[in-house]
């Protein structure tokens, strides 16, 4: 006896240091890349690394408020100095004219190769005129100044084309050199992470990096008498900001509950072993489940962790079942009643059924194809079962020999002489209330069925209200393209994408002269193919040729004097021989950023990425059927080039998630009534431990409708919650109406279900959205399927 | 990427501005008064003015020079719009320290005070509009010469990145009507708007 108390001990403490050390050393993340599918197809890869790593998932936005204007632009352009010095940055622009210089030379140099007008034609003598004959109308407008010193070199006018062709949208305000928001009372930057997005890490060092350079860039230019506010947003903020939010509501919310449910336990038990004791299934679970998560999945997202606290509302259950109904035991054994075996014979059974039912619901959420319902699930199921084995083998191995707890059967009779007059006095009435009940909350649901179910995956998103208004400001403030809508080429070289990325874009740009498109970005516009810039290469003139042109040209009535032109010449004679352009050419401009955004490469695979932006003057989304059209019609080898709206295939994705949840949901009920119909051995048994539970999940979705909450999946795990933990009770009182069982079984669920309803109902409250839904879906549905359970099993 | 290109595009808009501004010279149309402080008291006076107006441009490039043509407004205190017609149409608008250029159906819009070398030249244009003679002296050398029936303001800069593209500015006028403005560049080119009033 002793040498097995020793060895379950010792296991049990071993697995507990094991999962402890696992823990301690897991990954914690808090992206959305857990609500994004595990096994994407091609197209949805695309998308997911869109949202995890692309262009849009790197973006820092960056306002400064308060202080003087000219406050605020020194601050802006200092701290652009001190972030385009850090390596953790890619790009940072926040409108200052120096920053282009170098750009602005990279598109000079190769003018020839990057311009699409770069053809035989363009060098003709006739090609030439028209293009002169547009450069002497530009010397006369305004903009003759800029151009003057570029025309000797440049008479065509290519460089003021490349330019025009990628300024092609709307720019923020400028005021004092730097970007500002429409009042003007916000300077404004724009950074890109060289880390992505879905680097949650990175991302916290790269936003404190953006933090001690604002506070740096503060002291350099000197105290002002009002103090400058720095607005930092972005996915990568978001990120991190609730990973900090997520861990601090769990850690909160878990010392929250712990606190109120350890006083609960203290005022019931009257017994500080008692209390340890029966903690320990509690963190045993809660430790288990992490170590399984961290094992299974590689990584454990934030939200799980917050699951621990829901954790604690269950796990403490079977402590508490534990105590108080084997006190009971000790008490009958007492008085001599020999019919009552251990608590092991006579309690377990019902427990182990009630933890079998849980682990079939949570089951369902396994195969969901979303990690982080998959994490849940995984989280939920051992760390049940490690409190359920803890509480069954360990709690009665370290029972102290006179163990006792204060007599509950007071406070259960007192319980039973309040709800049995209902039975009673009523007869049937409370089936024939459970059933109208059902059926008003049922009306209420097919009532409420199209706006029932949120079906954007934005939903989800951990950021609370205040981030997301800032981000939307800054966004609107900065002009800053969404990226929801893309163009993407796909194929086996970069060389293949570029040719399909100029294809394209060839295809598009007369919707976008339509302004069917506000406009299109392309990796060719940076880095024109080898075959592209080969033929422009090949199409400039040689100098005999070309003298002999320009002198046609300029013979007419142009006006431009051809003994001035002997730079261009020149340049076009060095760009006959000069080397083709290659990615690395571009280093030190910040096109190389701009290149490295819309292109991606994984394995053999190349992709480009052409955004779109929305038509001018319009609020509403691009018309992507003309689109598809027209790429169709450019011959569009269309297994390699497709249009990809970001936004609708995101929330066409979490649609089909919360459809598949969904039906894993109703499969996992499936599952829980053949186990139960199995375990009680009765069809209708089963059915009436089923009926409260059902209900109570019922009327919570018909109370959220009704209050205007729209359901996400969030929503969906917490009414399994409620089937998890409801059977408990609804087995429990199944039993006790089978044997006659007495009030310390009411006792030890009214006070589980305080303790549940306590650490969920605390959740209502953490600020994180998705922990929200989960906490008043939970709390109300864990009372209510108590409630229920005491009133219909008791008279079925 | 976008942001880019947005950045690189604000060059041309820069020299848009320049030219711009040396035309706000050319609404100070009133000149009475006996010597400098009387124009400018007299030019102070003035709220509004609308002109056409022809600018040539004579560059070593060209043969012989390139010419436009056009419509000025001007607005106390700080208002102006120049709209060309040919040989492009573009509208630039001035209002405070903000510019608009809107060509081809597109629209920038440009704060001048980003552009240090710039600021001299507005203000003192700004100066001149508004009859503020120490503001107009403490950025330029101001010379008034000839009668009030026949006088030319040379304006010199003083900012020596400003001198370095513009060797002076020209304002030439008859009695209260201002007739011609031009811009003489270090490098020998010069620009000759010619005005005429449409009353």
């Amino acid at each position: 006896m002793r040498a097995r108390r020793a060895a379950v001990i010792a296991a049990w403490l071993c697995s507990l240091a094991v999962a402890a050390a696992v823990a301690l050393h897991a990954r914690y993340i808090t992206d959305l890349s857990a609500f994004l599918p595990a096994h994407p197809t091609a197209q949805q890869r695309i998308l997911v690394e869109q949202l995890r790593d692309g262009p849009a998932s790197r973006l820092l936005l960056v306002g400064i408020e308060g202080g003087s204007r000219l406050g605020r632009a020194a601050v802006s352009n200092e701290m652009e100095r001190r972030l385009r010095a850090d390596a953790e940055f890619s790009s940072v622009s926040n409108g200052q004219e120096a920053s282009a210089d170098r750009d602005r030379e990279f598109l000079f140099a190769h003018r020839y190769l990057l311009s699409d007008a770069t053809d035989a034609q363009h060098f003709s003598a006739a090609g030439l005129e028209t293009a002169m004959r547009e450069t002497v109308a530009d010397l006369a407008s305004p903009e003759g100044l800029i151009i003057k010193s570029l025309v000797p070199h440049d008479p065509t006018g290519e460089t003021l084309h490349i330019i025009d062709r990628l300024s092609r949208m709307p720019a923020p305000q400028l005021r004092d050199g730097v970007w500002v928001s429409g009042d003007g009372n916000r300077a404004l930057l724009v950074a890109q992470t060289a880390a992505s997005g879905s680097d949650t890490d990175a991302q916290e060092h790269a936003i404190g990096a953006a933090r001690a350079a604002f506070a740096a860039a503060v002291h350099e230019v000197g105290a002002s008498a009002q103090p400058l506010e720095l607005l930092l947003s972005g996915p990568g903020v978001f990120a991190v900001a609730s990973r900090a939010g997520i861990v601090h509501a769990a850690v909160r919310l878990s010392i929250a509950s712990s606190v109120l449910i350890v006083l609960i336990l203290l005022s019931v038990y009257r017994s500080v072993p008692a209390l340890l004791l029966g903690l320990l299934p509690v963190v045993t679970g809660a430790l288990v489940g992490i170590a399984a998560v961290a094992l299974f999945f590689g990584a454990v997202h934030g939200i799980t962790l917050g699951f621990g606290v829901t954790l604690i509302g269950e796990s403490v259950d079977y402590s508490i079942y534990f105590f108080i109904q084997s006190a009971r035991g000790e008490a009958v054994a007492a008085h001599g009643a020999a019919d009552e075996g251990p608590w092991q014979r006579r309690l377990w059974p019902t427990m182990r059924l009630g933890m079998l039912t849980s682990v079939c619901g949570f089951a369902s959420l396994l195969p969901s194809g979303f990690p982080g319902l998959a994490q849940l699930g995984a989280y939920s199921i051992s760390g049940l079962v490690a409190a359920a084995a803890v509480t069954r083998f360990v709690l009665p191995e370290l029972l102290p020999p006179r163990f006792a707890i204060r007599d509950l059967t007071p406070l259960g009779a007192r319980v039973a002489a309040w709800i049995a007059p209902a039975g009673r006095a009523r007869g049937r009435a409370p089936w024939v209330l459970a059933l109208a009940l059902a059926g008003v909350a049922l009306a209420v649901l097919v009532l409420a069925r199209g706006t029932l179910w949120n079906r954007e995956l934005s939903r989800l998103s951990p950021a609370s209200p205040a981030q997301e208004r800032i981000d939307a400001e800054l966004r609107a403030d900065l002009g800053a393209p969404d990226s929801l809508d893309l163009v993407v080429v796909s194929g086996a070289s970069l060389e293949e994408v570029l040719r399909g990325a100029e294809r394209a874009a060839l295809a598009l740009a007369p919707l976008v002269d339509a302004n069917v498109i506000g406009g299109i970005d392309s990796p060719s516009y940076y880095l024109p193919s080898l075959a592209t810039q080969t033929a422009r290469r090949d199409s400039l003139p040689p100098p005999d040729t070309l003298r002999g042109n320009l002198d046609r040209a300029t013979a007419g009535g142009l006006g431009l004097d051809s003994r001035e032109l002997t730079p261009f010449l020149g340049d076009i004679e060095a760009a006959r021989h000069a080397p083709l352009l290659a990615p690395r050419d571009l280093a030190g401009t910040s096109l190389s950023a701009a290149l490295d955004a819309l292109l991606m490469h994984a394995g053999e695979r190349w992709s480009a990425l052409l955004p779109l932006r929305a038509p001018h003057g319009s609020a509403s989304d691009i018309d992507l059927a003309p689109l598809r059209a027209a790429l169709a019609a450019a011959g569009g080898e269309s297994a390699s080039v497709y249009v990809l709206d970001l936004k609708h295939e995101s929330d066409a994705l979490y649609a089909e998630y919360l459809h598949r949840a969904m039906r894993l949901s109703l499969a996992g009920l499936a599952a829980i009534v053949v186990l139960l119909w199995i375990a009680l051995r009765s069809l209708k048994r089963a059915a009436l431990v089923l009926a409260p539970l059902v209900l109570a999940v019922l009327t919570v979705a018909a109370l959220l409708a009704l209050c205007g909450v729209e359901l996400t999946i969030m929503h969906l795990v917490g009414m399994l919650l409620i089937v998890a933990v409801g059977s408990n009770y609804a087995l429990f009182f199944d039993r006790r109406s089978e044997r006659g069982g007495g009030p310390l079984t009411l006792a030890s669920l009214l006070i589980a279900n305080l303790c549940t309803v306590i650490g969920f109902g605390l959740l209502s409250f953490s600020g994180v959205p998705v922990l929200e839904a989960l906490g008043t879906t939970v709390a109300p549905g864990a009372f209510l399927a108590l409630l229920y359970a005491a009133l219909l099993t008791r008279h079925a | 990427m976008v942001v880019i290109g947005r950045v690189v595009g604000m060059q041309r808009v820069l020299a848009i501005g320049t030219l711009l501004l040396s035309s706000v010279a050319a609404l100070g149309q009133q000149a009475p008064g006996n010597d400098l402080g009387e124009l400018m008291r007299q030019l102070s006076g003035r709220r509004h003015g609308e002109v056409s107006f022809v600018e040539q441009h004579f560059l070593k490039l060209l043969k012989h020079p390139a010419e436009s043509y056009g419509e000025l407004t001007y607005d106390a205190p700080d208002r102006l719009e120049k709209r060309t017609v040919e040989p492009k149409a573009e509208t630039l608008t001035l209002a405070g320290d903000v510019l608009t250029v809107v060509r081809g159906g597109r629209v920038r819009t440009l704060d001048l005070k980003a552009y240090p070398t710039l600021v001299p030249f507005i203000e003192s244009i700004r100066a001149t509009l508004a009859g503020d003679l120490p503001s107009l002296e403490r950025l330029f050398t101001v010379d008034f010469a000839g009668t009030l029936a026949r006088w030319r303001l040379t304006l010199t800069p003083r900012d020596a990145q400003v001198a370095k593209t513009v060797s002076r500015v020209t304002i030439d006028g008859t009695s209260d009507t201002l007739t011609t403005v031009e811009i003489i560049e270090t490098d020998g080119d010069r620009s000759l708007m010619t005005l005429r009033n449409h009353q």
